[in-house]
């Protein structure tokens, strides 16, 4: 020990900190920890073999306070006051009810003005504090990464590993930081910085690494667009996206119904000041951008990496260089049924979306609410208006924009998943072309056959007023 | 979980990137509470013409050459999407036991060993080579061996794989993750006592 005092302590990163808080046991010779976990988050579609599992093996949850459940993917989005119409997704619903209750855990139910979208309801209730680690059977978890949290992503098998011990064995990732310095120029939002870092390092670039964002254009980012952009860490391969907590994450979460109290939550603050990676600490990669290249974005293919700017046209197979990515250009280009050289905002849509993980927050309906303001919705598009969960609903409500959407002729629902993966009734003919400002353009992602163009909150709500996609930059504001 | 500890078996060659987990299975199928069955659905979109399961027959694993191929073959980034285990779950109920690519998605790869079949990353140019061999003589067999880390052919080919100790050891003796991690139980209480969580 005394030793030890006389070396200068190795500066970590903010991952680093958070991981080493949190090693249960290594292992001698074993290249993997046990990681204890803080939080786990549920819902109803990863998670029932998950508790069959607890149940056939004749465990318990170690610290079912320590575990939350919303119903969310597949719940209908209308007639919330009538029994689910699909036996299936019924079933689901009603297996994870029934699983709360047997277990202890605490659900925020269907028809509980707090239910929504997990990763949106999560951090609302205050479940989600700096320095954390939480995981969730859902690729999206890295969302919690925003407050300065270690959020991953599982499996169900991993689900049913941590009910069971509360811990994870994991391996410690690589780390990169991915800066972006300078201010974001006007009409450009965190979900364009989002498609921008993937488009520059591809769907694989992140992989086997924890992502810090970092830099001017990210600590000027709200709460709602860190979250924005660590959503979508996951698209670039990436398990774990973070920012490093300051005051306005301290200011997001007080006061939160979950959260610490009081003197508590002070003494709390304190030491998450600690947590922000030491100036000097070594990342495995850097990247460096600059904000004032990102402009409003819009995904062309079936992978969110398939973006260009919303002034640009629709690339050819040709302009990629390696054979790889032009079959896969080619591939995209014919699902999407899209001509190379079209300009982006010649596309024509029968869809708007507004909702998700991504963008389904206060922050994200006031943006749309904006454009859509003193506007109809063009003839031939059908816009939903999915709150991300029921507070957002409520909250939206008493600043008047539902009635915006809705004079404009979008429809306002219930939160929940909705079209962002289709397994409720919301989703796309074959055929039929969406912009949705949520996270994933995969082939049949929003129904089979559906084509799905990613954007922000901004750009969609003013492409289902102009019918096709429009320059944000040239809005006209009522 | 059953253990595994080498295979031979034939190549069913997908020649795509980015095969993501809608692809694998998709949501529709999410929706059930069970483990088991998932194999019907692995790859519906594109196996089936229609949702009455009529064949496409164009589709790899519809061909006669490959109907009892137990080893997928792919390119990069497989596996990328969603972290639902429905997906490695299809893929091990529909008897694959080995699946080859130049790169996995985190949280597929790690999903894998917890269904019992093995996920091996080769490089980029090892791939095509594998391709290619599977195109010239098909149908083309390998043989894994996860205890040497070794895959063979028949025509010589010999290819070192690599993988973790820890995962190796879990698959070649099928143990169960959380009564491994039970096994530390005492460890994770004292943790908890420390940090005051109990
Ligand atoms: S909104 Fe979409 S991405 Fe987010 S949790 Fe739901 S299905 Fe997943």
């Amino acid at each position: 020990m005394a030793q030890e005092s006389q070396e200068p302590r190795a500066p970590k990163t903010m991952y680093d900190k958070i991981w080493d808080s949190h090693v249960v046991y290594q292992e001698p010779g074993d290249d993997s920890v046990i990681l204890y976990i803080d939080q786990l988050l549920c819902h109803e579609v990863t998670s029932p073999q998950a508790f069959e599992g607890l149940r056939l093996a004749g465990r318990k949850p170690r610290r079912p306070e320590r575990v939350m459940a919303v119903q969310d993917h597949d719940v209908p989005t209308t007639d919330r006051d009538k029994p689910i119409a699909d036996p299936i997704a019924r079933k689901q619903v009603e297996t994870l009810r029934a699983n709360c209750r047997e277990f202890g855990i605490r659900l925020y139910d269907l028809n509980d003005v707090e239910q929504g979208v997990i990763h949106v309801v999560a951090p609302e209730q205050g479940h989600v504090r700096p320095g954390m680690t939480l995981t969730c059977g859902d690729s999206h978890t890295a969302t919690h990464g925003a407050f300065g949290v270690i959020a991953m992503g599982t499996g169900t098998s991993e689900v049913e590993h941590v009910l069971a011990t509360q811990t994870l064995r994991q391996k410690k990732m690589k780390t990169m930081r991915i800066t972006i310095d300078g201010v974001l120029p006007k009409g450009s939002t965190a979900k364009d910085v989002a498609l921008y870092v993937i488009n520059k390092l591809t769907t694989a670039g992140g992989a086997g690494y924890a992502v810090e964002f970092a830099g001017e254009a990210i600590r000027a980012l709200s709460m709602e667009g860190r979250m924005t952009l660590c959503n979508m860490a996951i698209e670039m391969g990436a398990r774990v996206g973070m920012v490093a907590p300051d005051e306005k994450t301290f200011a997001y979460i007080k006061d939160r119904p979950q959260m610490l109290k009081g003197e508590d939550f002070d003494k709390a603050v304190e030491e998450w000041k600690n947590l922000p990676s030491d100036e000097d600490a070594v990342f495995d990669r850097e990247v460096r951008f600059n904000a004032a290249d990102i402009k409003p974005r819009v995904t062309w293919g079936t992978n969110p990496a398939q973006s260009v700017e919303v002034t640009d046209r629709i690339p050819s197979p040709s302009d990629f260089d390696n054979v790889e990515e032009q079959k896969m250009a080619k591939a995209a280009l014919e699902y999407m049924a899209l001509e190379a050289g079209t300009p982006m905002t010649d596309i024509k849509l029968d869809w708007v979306f507004l909702g998700s993980c991504t963008n389904g927050r206060i922050e994200d309906f006031r943006e749309a609410a904006k454009v859509v303001k003193g506007y109809k919705v063009a003839d031939g598009v059908r816009a939903i208006a999915v709150p991300g969960s029921g507070v957002v609903k409520k909250l939206a409500e008493a600043e008047g924009l539902d009635k915006i959407f809705i004079d404009a002729g979008f429809e306002w629902r219930e939160p929940g998943c909705s079209m962002c993966l289709a397994m409720n009734p919301d989703r796309l003919q074959p055929g039929e072309r969406c912009a949705g400002t949520s996270n994933r353009n995969f082939e049949g992602r929003m129904g089979k056959g559906g084509r799905t163009h990613l954007v922000s909150p901004a750009m969609a709500a003013a492409a289902a007023i102009k019918g096709h996609f429009f320059d944000i930059r040239d809005w006209k504001y009522n | 979980m059953q253990a595994f500890i080498k295979h031979e078996g034939v190549v069913v060659p997908i020649d795509r990137s980015d095969i993501d987990t809608d692809q694998l299975v998709p949501k529709q199928f999410l929706k059930r509470v069970e483990r088991s069955g998932f194999g019907k659905f692995l790859f519906f979109d594109w196996r089936y013409l229609n949702d009455n399961y009529d064949e496409n027959p164009e589709f790899e694993l519809n061909r006669p050459e490959y109907r009892d191929a137990t080893i997928l073959l792919a390119r990069r980034n497989f596996g990328c999407g969603s972290s639902r285990e429905h997906a490695p779950w299809a893929i091990a109920d529909y008897g694959f036991k080995v699946v080859l690519a130049s790169s996995f998605a985190d949280i597929f790869y790690n999903n894998s060993f917890k269904n019992g079949y093995l996920p091996v990353k080769l490089s980029e140019e090892q791939i095509e080579d594998l391709f290619q061999r599977e195109a010239k003589h098909r149908p083309y067999k390998l043989n894994v061996d996860l205890e040497k880390k070794i895959i063979t052919d028949q025509y010589g080919l010999k290819i070192a794989f690599e993988i973790d100790d820890f995962r190796r050891d879990c698959l070649m003796n099928g143990w169960d993750d959380v009564g491994l991690t039970l096994r530390f139980e005492d460890k994770i209480l004292d943790y908890e006592k420390k940090h005051g969580i109990v």
